[in-house]
């Protein structure tokens, strides 16, 4: 039950980090990002990842997805601190192993070499639903979407066949079946 | 067809329509347009400070001893970043603050124009919410929702950034809304399940303790009517954070004294040996909880707190009651009163052993020093303050330091809103500014800054504002020559290496005062202490009161760093010489 956040303490114990990722939604508004943000680096939170853009026009509701590890009490203290701040309002929050939530990334691979290589390349991409976006007799842009510890995976796997450059975007989420989160 | 106001009318007629009597500010470039209006209204009168830190505080003082949100009023560039202390020292003891900032013209943001700066940018960590209005449309509602947010739920400071072009541009007015309460951020939605289930814990404990906070204060003056009422009902001992000082009666049998680092030796122990702790309005601040993993072991904990992210945070709870500390206790005492067959009686007999065991801790007399014929103590200086202000009503402020913790211990407050001092920002330099402000609120009471020489020195210009508007505001300087309470600390931990805290080349502040044009007196030995703060007091006038105290004196009790509640530093008198080892000393 202790924190390491107080003055008083020199952590003794420590209790187990896990992976979470917040949901927050929040009015579209300049400086918004900034306050998420900033709560984050101030109060010492951790960012993985971090996906942000509007989703509702009329409404003016932006979606912001990070990704985040801590004890569970800094993950409760994330979600309140958050809901603390004026333009947000909600905050949803998934523990990474949970079933009834989908997590997905994207990434754009660039890949530059003879055609076998590319070949071997799409080939380590199947399952991980490869588009073809760019190609040259040299070079290859692929599209692949996946867990984010899959395409770290297929990062290393696939650098010595030709990958250059990645672009990655931070994980987003979605809960499975008809039920959305209120 | 309506009338067209501008931006700068805009500002006065919210301002109007939020009843503000006073601002306090400082005039500049960005803002001249809102101070070219402010002769054409003549209900809001503007306090002109010194320096801009100084208007933030004094706001503060008017606030905390009103319960109305302070005003202020700054110019762009230096004129908001001279504020942020004073946002930050709000932000950190909840006091509702709405400040308005002038800002370059709309189209000058982010050229780095003369006295821009990113005053949104800068103030977002120290503030509730912040806006910058780039559309003159948004002004009077972003005013009217500033004023909302400061004041609601957990208070706090809030900006408004309104660049000169704003100002200047021509619309209609909109009336502020009458909103409904609920609106997401405002949290009293207990259940009568929870207040059964303290109403229980209550019933059970045989050896509970109130602990009681900032949030008393917070929720009203009526607040502290139903803590007296519910502590008084279940005969409970109650101590108090420094923030919520005076919220219970400082001199009842019941009130155990302060908590925390320099609280008393029975508040100190009560919460350690306790089997129940109620927390109403805290926050288990590093300054009250001591080491964590040895914080309070066998009790079974009970916090009321507004903010649901206070719940928790520091230590875990068992029950959590978000509410309105008022609310909350109305609730709590009225179920108490329901159940019937003299459960009040039968509860208090179950905490007469733990009471005997307190009033064991209390014969330590851990409050007491070692008073002497020769030189003033300063604890006696206050204790002599105290009696001699005690009938009538007396406002206190405070800087930082040993002064401010001997003032929480030895001055007793009655009444909640008496008590203003910066805790958790720890400003130094807050009481003298504060009391300009809390002598605005009440201009017929008796206000006193209990200072220390350094502390008081970082903002003296507004003694200049004192004397500008008749303030007669008492500055009682605890001078003993140190930064009291970093030379306690040195003395403590780092091998009397006595480095940067001595107050060298001080002015003489009888001569100080007169240079401001007011009055200087100073006193040199105990014979003459009390006569000299008479002659203080008689004086209609501000007042600096250069109190020669024992520059040696330190501030007991204190619990060292890292160290529980129950192993506290008694003082010159304690036998066991309970040093700050390892890694004690790395903390602060």
């Amino acid at each position: 039950m202790s924190n390491p956040k107080s003055a008083y303490n020199i952590p003794t114990k420590k209790s187990k980090s896990n992976t979470h990722i917040i949901v927050v939604w929040v009015d579209n508004e300049a400086g918004v990002l900034a306050r998420v943000v900033g709560l984050f680096s101030g109060r010492g939170y951790n960012i993985e990842s971090l996906a942000v853009a509007e989703v509702d026009a009329m409404k003016n509701i932006s979606r912001i997805t990070i990704v985040t590890t801590g004890t569970p009490q800094v993950i409760d203290q994330i979600k309140l601190q958050l809901k603390k701040l004026v333009p947000v309002h909600k905050v949803a929050d998934f523990k990474r192993e949970d079933k009834n939530v989908i997590f997905k990334e994207m990434a754009l691979l660039k890949v530059v070499g003879n055609r076998s290589k590319i070949d071997k390349c799409l080939k380590a991409c199947k399952t991980f639903n490869p588009v073809i976006l760019d190609k040259t007799k040299k070079s290859v842009v692929i599209q692949i979407t996946a867990l984010r510890r899959e395409i770290d995976k297929m990062n290393k796997k696939l650098k010595s066949n030709g990958l250059i450059s990645t672009s990655r975007t931070g994980a987003i989420a979605m809960t499975r079946g008809s039920e959305i989160f209120k | 067809m309506s009338k067209l106001y501008s931006g700068a009318e805009i500002v006065f007629k919210c301002l109007e329509d939020q009843d503000v009597e006073f601002i306090f500010g400082y005039p500049g470039g960005a803002v001249l347009p809102i101070y070219d209006e402010l002769k054409n209204h003549s209900s809001i009168k503007h306090i002109l400070v010194r320096h801009e830190q100084g208007a933030g505080h004094a706001a503060e003082g008017y606030a905390r001893s009103s319960g109305k949100p302070g005003v202020v009023l700054v110019t762009s560039g230096p004129g908001a970043t001279n504020v942020v202390t004073a946002l930050t020292d709000a932000y950190m003891d909840s006091i509702p603050l709405v400040c308005i900032s002038g800002q370059v013209p709309t189209h000058l943001i982010g050229t780095d124009a003369f006295q821009e700066c990113d005053t949104t940018g800068i103030t977002r960590p120290c503030t509730k919410h912040n806006w910058l209005v780039k559309d003159i449309k948004e002004l009077s509602k972003t005013l009217h929702e500033a004023f909302r947010v400061a004041t609601t739920g957990r208070p706090g400071p809030v900006l408004v950034d309104i660049p000169k072009d704003i100002q200047f541009a021509k619309i209609k007015y909109t009336k502020p809304k009458k909103e409904k309460k609920s609106n997401g951020k405002l949290h009293n939605n207990f259940s009568k399940e929870e207040i059964n289930e303290l109403v229980d814990l209550i019933a059970k404990a045989k050896k509970p303790v109130v602990y009681t906070g900032g949030g008393v204060i917070n929720s009203g003056p009526e607040a502290s009517e139903s803590l007296r009422e519910f502590v008084r009902m279940i005969g409970f001992p109650i101590t108090s954070t420094l923030q919520g000082l005076g919220a219970f009666p400082g001199d009842d049998s019941q009130f155990i004294g302060m908590l925390g680092m320099h609280g008393t030796y029975e508040a100190n122990n009560a919460m350690h040996d306790c089997d129940l702790l109620i927390n109403i309005g805290a926050r288990f601040d590093d300054r009250i909880t001591g080491k964590i993993d040895e914080f309070s072991p066998k009790s079974k904990k009970v916090h009321i707190d507004i903010d649901p992210s206070s719940i928790n945070k520091i230590i875990k709870v068992d029950l959590a009651i978000v509410g309105d500390v008022n609310e909350v206790l109305k609730a709590t005492v009225k179920t108490i009163s329901q159940k019937k067959n003299g459960f009040k009686n039968s509860n208090k007999q179950n905490v007469s052993k733990w009471w005997e065991k307190i009033e064991k801790w209390r014969e330590k007399n851990s409050l007491g020093f070692i008073n002497s014929k020769e030189s003033i103590k300063p604890q006696h200086a206050v204790q002599r303050l105290y009696e001699l202000t005690k009938n009538q009503d007396t406002f206190i402020t405070t800087e930082v330091g040993q002064h401010q913790m001997w003032a929480a211990q030895h001055y007793k407050f009655n009444k909640p809103n008496r008590w203003m001092t910066s805790g958790g920002l720890g400003t130094m330099g807050y009481g003298l500014p504060a009391a300009v402000g809390v002598q605005i609120a009440h201009p017929d009471k008796l206000v006193i800054d209990i200072a220390g020489e350094a502390s008081v020195l970082m903002t003296m210009q507004e003694m200049s504002t004192a004397v500008q508007y008749n303030l007669p505001i008492k500055i009682f300087v605890l001078n003993n020559q140190y930064m009291g309470m970093v030379r306690q600390w040195q003395e403590l931990l780092h091998e009397k290496n006595y480095s940067e805290s001595y107050s060298e080349a001080l002015p003489d502040f009888v001569k100080l005062a007169e240079a401001y044009g007011c009055k200087g007196i100073k006193a040199d030995n105990p014979d003459e202490l009390d006569l000299k703060i008479n002659e203080m007091l008689d004086h209609n006038g501000p007042v600096i009161f250069d109190c020669r105290v024992d520059p040696n004196e330190n501030c007991f009790p204190m619990i060292p760093s890292g160290k529980p509640h129950n192993q506290m530093i008694l003082g010159p008198n304690d036998k066991e010489d309970n040093k700050i080892t390892g890694k004690g000393k790395a903390l602060v």
